[in-house]
This record gives structure tokens, C-alpha cells and sequence, in this order.
């Protein structure tokens, strides 16, 4: 039995593992992998999620046990402190000698820390490892209580820099970034994308310093600031270097190995070092003169390294290594691939750059305008996947390459083509390095007809997931090729979509959720169908979610949104945001009777949080005696009509814009839908009640109303779009009731109005031919399902606080009295707050 | 925090050395869960109407150690009896306890009879 020893867990050495077993028969090879850190191999790429959620397993590439199950012998905090190439044996810190037959060294990289004076400061740390960070969160926490507002800077402003920049924002500290170049991401972006990332950025609070070189660090034992020239200083408590990586390759030039000039062990396309018998991969591998940063090289060299000790030597590293990104940096969409920077000799290039909303786009296109060559993306890379498709494959660009990333603007050219144009080779998933041909035939030939089954099989989407949608649509169209019908179904109890249970829901006339389940599905249900027909019920019927309570959402089962701690949340409706002072003060003595934390919402409306479940009937109770109802902040439902504050008070306002928010919030109050629904309401052109972010909105101008529809914030921001012009009250709210009602019949579980339009066939247009044109026929019918619904409302809460049935399941236990004495709190300006996860 | 954790531990039916007497059948909605407390123990329990059976395992969700288990939605997953998290939606097996969408440790299941529709859970100490 040979032996393979494999010095460094880190993600590229244990991707290493992960590759070696999977081929190697059981007991052909002996694996011994050494880590010097104490943890098992984690995902470094994701440190900053660390501070998310304080949880070091959840980074951890396989749990310990997997290394047991797989018979790898695995050392941790066990350092490899020589190689004796002669007798082709390792000693350990520990003075423990193992004998290989192959050695892969995996060792990866250190923080570079510069030549500045002071670097050997108390406060001064580096951003690398766990151990790293929990150094650095102790100092930040003591730091926190002497300083009132602390200052940390980082520097180095590249990719790891500003992921160490969250960080140290994430512990409460003032981030300031400081960069020796004239921009951000020097590698990846160019001067004017850099320059979008960075408004960007200092928008979400982070400082940003460039060209600035940094002649020494100050303080006396520890670090009180930074001097970059003369009278030119930056006062931190705290300093993050990030400043770039160098190979841990000392065991390569202690050994003989050829090594780089700059460092780094020389490896052949093969990843074999000048000794035969050892490969190097990941970050110390010096490969075409070139140390390669990334996860996804390493991890292929990985798959080179294991093939060729296992004798398959066809098996090499591609010439040119493609170091094509896509990050979500600080929540902001950064990608460059192919050649992001190019001379103009080589090709032109095509930009958009909005400043105002943080977008940059930027493709190289050959001369011949038939080439994409690279570019460069900010704000927005839901293209990413497409474009480097096209890079990587050469494929033909359409013939107004700009609306590669501006989008089809009318006419017939269609800016992408569907997933299925792609040749066979092209890799669809880069971190599996799956391709498109061995997922088409992953779903033809083995009859993986689902997302989840392509990736159990072939593990495509297992890494980033970033390839999910394009894997999504090919099976997809796969299927489709092959004449089966693409059932677009809920999930295993029903094998219909959404609008196809909601027509066998009325046509049949079903009541309940159980003869739902016998009559057209399979099975007892789960957490997916059951709110998703919870919401059929309550479109077609109106009841409220007190009758079927176990079938509905938590939140709608106990009519309250449930918050971090397992408290609720508490949201009497303030139509249009419009509130009397008496109101207001009935809401203040009862959030203070029952001692809640207030917040007004971006809704206009007030919300009061860390209600105990057996307190939520009593609050209900005087509220609605102060002549409140339910909100329904917690339904998938209408949410609320926002408005400003109109011609009534406003010298620019066209027409009353509260009045009809008032009376459009109370038309729709108590609606359920499948995702929920916000609407705005603007008195004049400035759009102070950003009614084009919402579901449906009103625009108050000369002569009547503008009625938008299908817009939304969150993720993915979209604005509304343009559904009918200068059209009087009446007219503008038939519209939007048939637009909605359409909407509720017809869209898939949790999907709101602007997804729905991006899947409808025919877009805007077609809503505009079946809710004005009523090209189906159906405007009549629609006109009077929402009628109907509009006359049968009821607040849910006043039924449940007056119906003892429903009253009584407000308590945490059956069997006693007390309550949860697992809820904490904590103080919070002068409020509370649950106490923080661990 | 991870000491609450530590109070739950499964118990096998054979190893019941008490039942404890919670609560009359009625006060369980179906298809649903409802709490009981046993000592300083959380217990969720649940009604499982559809498939004529009961499920007990700790209230305790092991993802951000929430007391919240019972007001999930139960349900199955190819066969597997399931409850889904309110918080999160991470769901367990009711049989075994098992983690079924993810890699959290198993959560504690507990035996459960019923006798004159009063619900007992089982013990073993």
C-alpha cells in the first residue's frame, strides 16, 4: 500500500482529499494529511460570515468525522518542520517521523505584513485565520470600552481588505480602508468602476484613503495612529493589514525544491515539483511564473495532482488559467472576467456607468465586434454567468453587442441566447468544474430531472451556488427537448403548480387542506404546501387564517411576526401612514404598559416588538378597543399603501394623494396573496411616497393619475412599470383590482409582482391587454372576485381575541401557567432588545 | 447556552422509566404542536391527525437555540415525519431527530402514549 501525505488542510488541501477519495479504491492508498491550524479545513473565502454568526463549524469544509469515515489519518495543530527528500520521510513539530511515497504540499499562503515601521504594535493584526479574528474581536472589545467611538483601519484595499473591512464594521468600529494605489481592487477593476465601488462603499459608512503609503504606525506599545507623510495622519485604535499574500513555501527551500525568484515552489502542468515524488498545489504552486489567489485554479489543481499520482496523465492544468471572479462584497456585486482592462488597440469597449445607483458595466469587445474579450461588472452582475460563458467559449456576439449589458431595448435583437446555445464543453459550474454536456446528460441518460438530483449526481451548484439559475434553466429546456412537460410543481404532495391548485381549489370547491391532500395530492403535506394553499383558501374564500390555524406560516398562525427570540412583533394598520394624536398616544401607553420596543417601520406605521406569545390577545384586546384593526404586517398580504402628504398640505401637490392612499389601503386591507404586496401613493411627479418601488402605485399629475404597477425594493430592486396614464380614480383603481386579482390567480408560491412580470410571456404588454384591452375575457369576472373579497373582510384579530377557542391557543404551554424563561433581554437606548445569538 | 442543549437527550421507548402525565388529548390542535413543561424541560409535542400518530422531541431549535420547535408546521419528507422550524425553516426528522435540510446536530425525541386521551411522554431517569 502506497502512502500520500499531504501537508496544509486548508481549502485547496482538503479539496485535495475530497477528489483522492472519491477515485481511490479502499485501501490501495494510505492518506496522512497535516494541519497546523488546531480547526479541521474551513471555508476562508467566507471568514467574514464568521461575525454573522459567531459559528466556526458552519465555515468547516467536512466535519472531522468525515475525515474518520474516508480512513485519512488526520493531524491538526501538528506543523511539518522538515522533508527529507533521500529517505522520502517528514518530521513534525513534535519530532514524529512518517515515511511517503507522494508528498503534496498544500501549505497556501501568510498575510504579507510590510516593512513599516511599528508593525510590531499591540492592536496592529493581520486577517487570515480564525485565530486571526478572534484576536482581533478580544482587542476590539477592549478597545470598545475605553473609546468611545473606536476607529480601525485596514490596510491594503483589495478584495481581502475589504472583506476585512466588514469585518471590523461588523465589531462596531469605524472602518477606514487605506490603499498605496490611486483606487480600490487595483487587480480587478478599473479606475472608473473603482471609483462606483467606492461611492459605494463610503455610502455604507466605510472611509476610504488612497494613495496613501504609509511611512510608520504610531503609538507607544500600542497603535494610535497612522502617518502617511508629513502632517498627514490618521488617529485608529486598531490596524488590519491586508496588504497580499505570500507562499508558505519554506519547507519547499529548506528541502531543494526550485523555487521562484519571488518565491512560490515551480510546478510543471502536471503540479509536480523538480522532485518527482512531490506536487505542490493551491498557493505556494508557482505555475507560469504566476501564484494564483483564487479558490477555483486551486481547487483544479487539486484534480491534477490527484489523477496524476493515481497514474491518469493525461490529466494537466490548462495553459492559460482563467481568473474570472464574481463576489458579493459588503452586499455589493463586484465581477471582472476574461481581460478587464484592455489597450484600445486591441478591441473597444462598451460602458455604462449610473452613478447614482452604483452600477458600472464595462465588456471588451474584439475590433471585429465579434469577440467578447472581458469586462467588468458593479452594482448588478446577474449577467456574469452568461458573459463568461460567451468569453469562455467564443461565441458570436449579437449584433448591438451593448445590449449584452443594457438589455434588449426594443426591436428583434435579442440580447442572450438561451443557456442550451452554449457548446457541450462549457464549464457551467467552475468550482466542480461540471459542463454543460455532462448536465444535459446527467438529466437524458440518468434521468436527473431536478436541480437537486443534477447536483447529488454531479455535484454542479455544491461550491458558490452561483451557477444554480443557468444549471435550473437547463434542465429545464433539457426536459422540454425531450418532449416532457416541465411540471412547474409545488412540491411532493402536489403535483401541480400554484395556478393549477388554485383552479381545482374552485372548481371543486374544496374546503380544507386535508381534502385538498386526498383529492388531488399525495401524502401529509409539508411546510411548503400547506401556506401555499393556506393563501389559495384565503383569495378564494376570504377566511382568515384563524380557521385552518396549522396549515398557516407561523406569523399567520398566530397573526404576529415572530422575531429573534421567539417573541412576536405587533402591527395595528395606520392607513397611509395617517394617525391622529390620540392615536398615537393610545399605542404609546399600551407599548409601554406591556413594555415593547417601538420602532416606526418603513412603511409608515408603528411597530412594537418583544410581545410574549400569551401577551399578544391582550394587547389585541386594547388596541382594538382604542378602535385599531390588524395590519397584517405578518400575512403575505396587502402590507400598506404609502403616501405623502398630497395637495392638501403640500404647495407642489397635483391632487389628494393621502385621501386616495386611505381609501385604497382599506379597499385592499386584509388581502391575501402570494407574496406580499405594498403600494404607494405620490401627489405630484417628485414621488416623495416612492410609489414606483412597490406593487402598484399612484402618481398624482396634470389631468389624472399614472398607474404603475410590479415594482419592488429588497434584493433585487425593480421599478414599477407604466400601466395606464392620466386616467381618473376610478378607472386607476379597477386596474390595479383586476391587475392584482390576475396576479393572485396566476403566480407561484412566494413570488412577487416584479418576478412574476419578468416569467409572464408578453411582459407589461400583456398585462395591459388583459386588464384594459380584457383581451381573455375575464375582466368582469375579476372585477367581481375582488369585490367580493373587498365586502367580506374582517379583522382576524378582533375574531381572535373574541372567540375563547381561538384566544386560548396564545400560551406557551399546555400543561402550566408560566412562560418561556428562555427569553432574555437586554437594554438598548433606554428600549430593549433580545439578547444576542451565541 | 450550549448547557440547554445538553438537558435534551433522546430517549428510546424501551428505556422509559417514567411517563409523565402532560395533558389532555384535546388541548393539541391537529396536524399541530403545542409545549409542555416537564420539570425544567420544554417539550414539544405533536398531533400528528393525518398519520394517527404522536411525536415528542425537545422545543429547543438547535440552530440559534430558540424555544420555538412546537409552533412549526409538521409535515413529511418522502415518508420521513418531519417539524420545520418557525425561525429558519430547518426541518427534523420526528422519528430520529435527525437534521433533514442541513448538518445541525440531531435535536432529542422522546417517546409518547396516550391513555384515557390524556397525552404522556415518556422519561427515563
Amino acid at each position: 500500500m502506497k502512502t500520500v501525505i499531504v501537508v496544509g488542510n486548508g481549502m485547496v488541501g482538503y479539496k485535495f482529499c475530497e477528489k483522492f477519495v472519491a477515485k481511490v479504491d479502499q485501501g490501495s492508498f494510505k492518506l496522512i494529511v497535516f494541519g497546523e491550524e488546531p480547526r479541521v479545513a474551513y471555508d476562508r473565502v467566507h471568514l467574514s460570515e464568521y461575525f454573522e454568526n459567531g459559528d466556526a463549524e458552519r465555515l468547516s469544509m467536512a466535519p472531522r468525522e468525515w475525515y474518520q469515515e474516508n480512513n485519512i489519518e488526520l493531524y491538526t495543530n501538528e506543523r511539518v518542520t522538515d522533508i527529507h527528500r533521500n529517505s522520502k520521510t517528514i518530521t513534525t513539530l513534535s519530532e514524529k517521523t512518517y515515511n511517503y511515497d507522494y508528498l503534496v504540499l498544500a501549505t497556501g499562503s501568510s498575510p504579507f505584513v510590510p516593512q513599516i515601521n511599528g508593525v510590531d504594535k499591540d492592536g496592529v493584526f493581520v486577517y487570515r485565520t480564525i485565530e486571526d479574528l478572534e484576536d482581533t474581536l478580544s482587542y476590539a472589545d477592549k478597545i470598545k470600552k475605553t473609546v468611545k467611538k473606536p476607529k480601525a483601519a485596514i490596510l491594503g484595499g483589495g478584495l481581502l481588505g475589504l472583506e476585512a473591512a466588514k469585518a471590523v464594521m461588523d465589531m462596531g468600529m469605524e472602518p477606514h480602508v487605506v490603499e498605496f494605489a490611486p483606487k480600490l481592487m487595483p487587480r480587478q477593476l478599473d479606475t472608473r468602476s473603482s471609483k462606483v465601488l467606492q461611492v459605494k462603499l463610503e455610502s455604507m459608512g466605510i472611509n476610504i484613503h488612497l494613495s496613501k503609503a504609509t511611512n510608520q504606525i504610531l503609538g507607544n506599545g500600542h497603535v494610535i495612529g497612522m502617518e502617511f507623510g508629513e502632517d498627514d495622519v490618521l488617529n485608529v485604535d486598531m490596524l488590519v493589514i491586508s496588504a497580499g499574500i505570500r507562499p508558505r513555501d519554506e519547507l519547499g527551500k529548506s528541502c531543494g525544491l526550485k523555487m521562484g525568484t519571488r518565491g512560490g515552489i515551480v510546478v510543471d502542468n502536471k503540479m509536480r515539483t523538480s522532485d518527482p515524488s512531490i506536487f505542490a498545489i493551491g498557493e505556494i504552486a508557482l505555475y507560469n511564473q504566476m501564484i494564483y489567489g483564487l479558490v477555483a485554479p486551486g481547487y483544479e489543481m487539486a484534480g491534477v495532482a490527484v489523477d496524476q499520482i493515481l497514474g491518469i496523465e493525461e490529466t494537466v492544468m490548462a495553459a492559460e488559467i482563467d481568473m474570472s471572479t464574481k463576489l458579493k462584497l459588503i452586499g455589493v456585486d463586484v465581477a471582472s472576467f476574461g481581460t478587464p482592462f484592455m489597450p484600445a488597440e486591441k478591441g473597444h469597449s462598451i460602458i455604462f456607468e449610473n452613478k447614482t445607483e452604483s452600477l458600472y458595466k464595462r465588456i471588451n469587445v474584439s475590433h471585429d465586434g465579434k469577440r467578447l474579450l472581458g469586462g467588468i461588472l458593479v452594482g448588478d452582475a446577474k449577467d456574469y454567468n452568461m458573459l463568461l460563458q460567451m468569453y469562455l467559449n467564443e461565441m458570436p456576439l449579437p449584433k448591438n453587442p451593448e445590449n449584452l449589458i443594457l438589455g434588449s431595448r426594443g426591436g428583434e435583437d435579442v440580447s442572450f441566447g438561451s443557456a442550451m446555445d452554449l457548446p457541450d464543453t462549457a464549464v457551467v459550474c467552475s468550482c466542480e468544474a461540471v459542463t454543460k454536456g455532462q448536465i444535459c446528460c446527467s438529466v437524458k441518460d440518468d434521468g436527473n430531472e431536478s436541480v437537486k438530483a443534477i447536483s447529488k449526481a454531479t455535484k454542479a451548484t455544491t461550491g458558490c451556488g452561483g451557477c444554480k439559475p443557468m444549471v435550473d434553466d437547463l434542465v429545464k429546456e433539457t426536459l422540454k427537448s425531450l418532449g416532457k412537460v416541465v411540471k412547474e410543481s409545488i412540491c411532493e404532495h402536489f403535483e401541480y403548480s400554484r395556478q393549477e391548485l388554485y383552479d381545482l381549489v374552485k372548481l371543486r370547491k374544496i374546503e380544507d387542506y386535508d381534502s385538498l391532500l386526498d383529492e388531488v395530492g399525495k401524502g401529509h403535506g409539508c411546510e411548503v404546501c400547506k401556506p401555499a394553499v393556506a393563501s389559495i383558501f384565503a383569495s378564494i374564500y376570504n377566511e382568515t387564517a384563524n380557521r385552518q390555524a396549522t396549515i398557516q406560516d407561523t406569523n399567520d398562525r398566530y397573526l404576529a411576526n415572530i422575531q429573534r427570540n421567539g417573541t412576536y412583533s405587533v402591527v395595528p394598520r395606520v392607513a397611509a401612514g395617517e394617525i391622529t394624536p390620540k392615536q398615537l398616544l393610545a399605542i404609546g401607553r399600551i407599548a409601554q404598559k406591556y413594555d415593547l420596543y417601538t420602532k416606526i417601520t418603513g412603511g409608515q406605521r408603528i411597530d412594537m416588538f418583544g410581545a410574549q406569545l400569551h401577551e399578544l390577545p391582550l394587547i389585541w384586546e386594547e388596541l382594538i378597543a382604542e378602535g385599531f384593526e390588524t395590519g397584517q404586517a405578518y400575512g403575505k398580504s396587502l402590507r400598506t399603501v404609502k403616501s405623502c402628504v398630497g395637495s392638501t398640505w403640500c404647495r407642489y401637490g397635483m391632487d389628494e394623494s393621502v385621501t386616495f392612499a386611505i381609501d385604497i389601503e382599506n379597499r385592499y386591507k386584509g388581502i391575501r396573496s402570494p407574496h406580499k404586496i405594498k403600494g404607494g401613493v405620490s401627489g405630484c411627479i417628485r414621488e416623495c411616497a416612492e410609489a414606483r418601488n412597490k406593487d402598484f402605485g399612484f402618481i398624482a399629475v396634470e389631468g389624472g393619475w399614472n398607474v404603475y404597477i410590479c415594482g419592488n425594493g429588497g434584493a433585487n430592486p425593480q421599478h414599477a412599470q407604466l400601466l395606464a396614464e392620466k386616467v381618473d380614480k376610478i378607472t386607476a383603481t379597477k386596474y390595479v383590482d383586476r391587475f392584482l386579482m390576475y396576479y393572485i390567480q396566476t403566480a407561484p408560491p412566494l413570488t412577487r409582482t416584479a418576478a412574476w412580470l419578468d416569467k409572464l410571456e408578453g411582459g407589461i404588454d400583456y398585462v395591459k391587454d388583459v386588464v384594459i384591452n380584457d383581451c381573455l375575457g375575464i375582466a368582469e369576472q375579476l372585477d367581481s372576485e375582488m369585490q367580493y373579497l373587498v365586502d367580506t373582510y374582517k379583522c382576524e384579530w378582533k375574531e381572535a381575541v373574541e372567540n375563547p377557542e381561538i384566544r386560548s391557543r396564545y400560551t406557551h404551554f399546555v400543561n402550566a401557567e408560566e412562560t418561556d424563561d428562555n427569553i432574555e433581554f437586554v437594554s438598548l437606548r433606554e428600549q430593549k432588545m433580545p439578547k444576542a445569538w451565541v | 447556552m450550549i448547557s440547554i442543549l445538553n438537558t435534551y437527550e433522546a430517549v428510546e421507548p424501551e428505556k422509559v422509566s417514567l411517563w409523565f402525565k402532560a395533558a389532555p388529548v384535546e388541548k393539541f390542535p391537529k396536524n399541530g404542536g403545542a409545549c409542555v413543561k416537564y420539570k425544567g424541560m420544554q417539550i414539544a409535542v405533536f398531533n400528528f391527525t393525518r398519520e394517527g400518530t404522536w411525536y415528542a422531541c425537545q422545543n429547543l431549535c438547535p440552530h440559534k437555540m430558540e424555544m420555538v420547535l412546537s409552533r412549526g408546521m409538521v409535515g413529511e419528507d418522502q415518508g420521513e415525519p418531519k417539524v420545520a422550524c418557525p425561525l429558519h425553516k430547518n426541518s427534523f426528522s420526528l422519528k430520529t431527530g435527525k437534521h433533514l435540510n442541513g448538518d445541525l446536530s440531531s435535536i432529542a425525541t422522546y417517546p409518547v402514549k396516550i391513555e384515557d386521551d390524556f397525552v404522556y411522554i415518556g422519561f427515563s431517569e
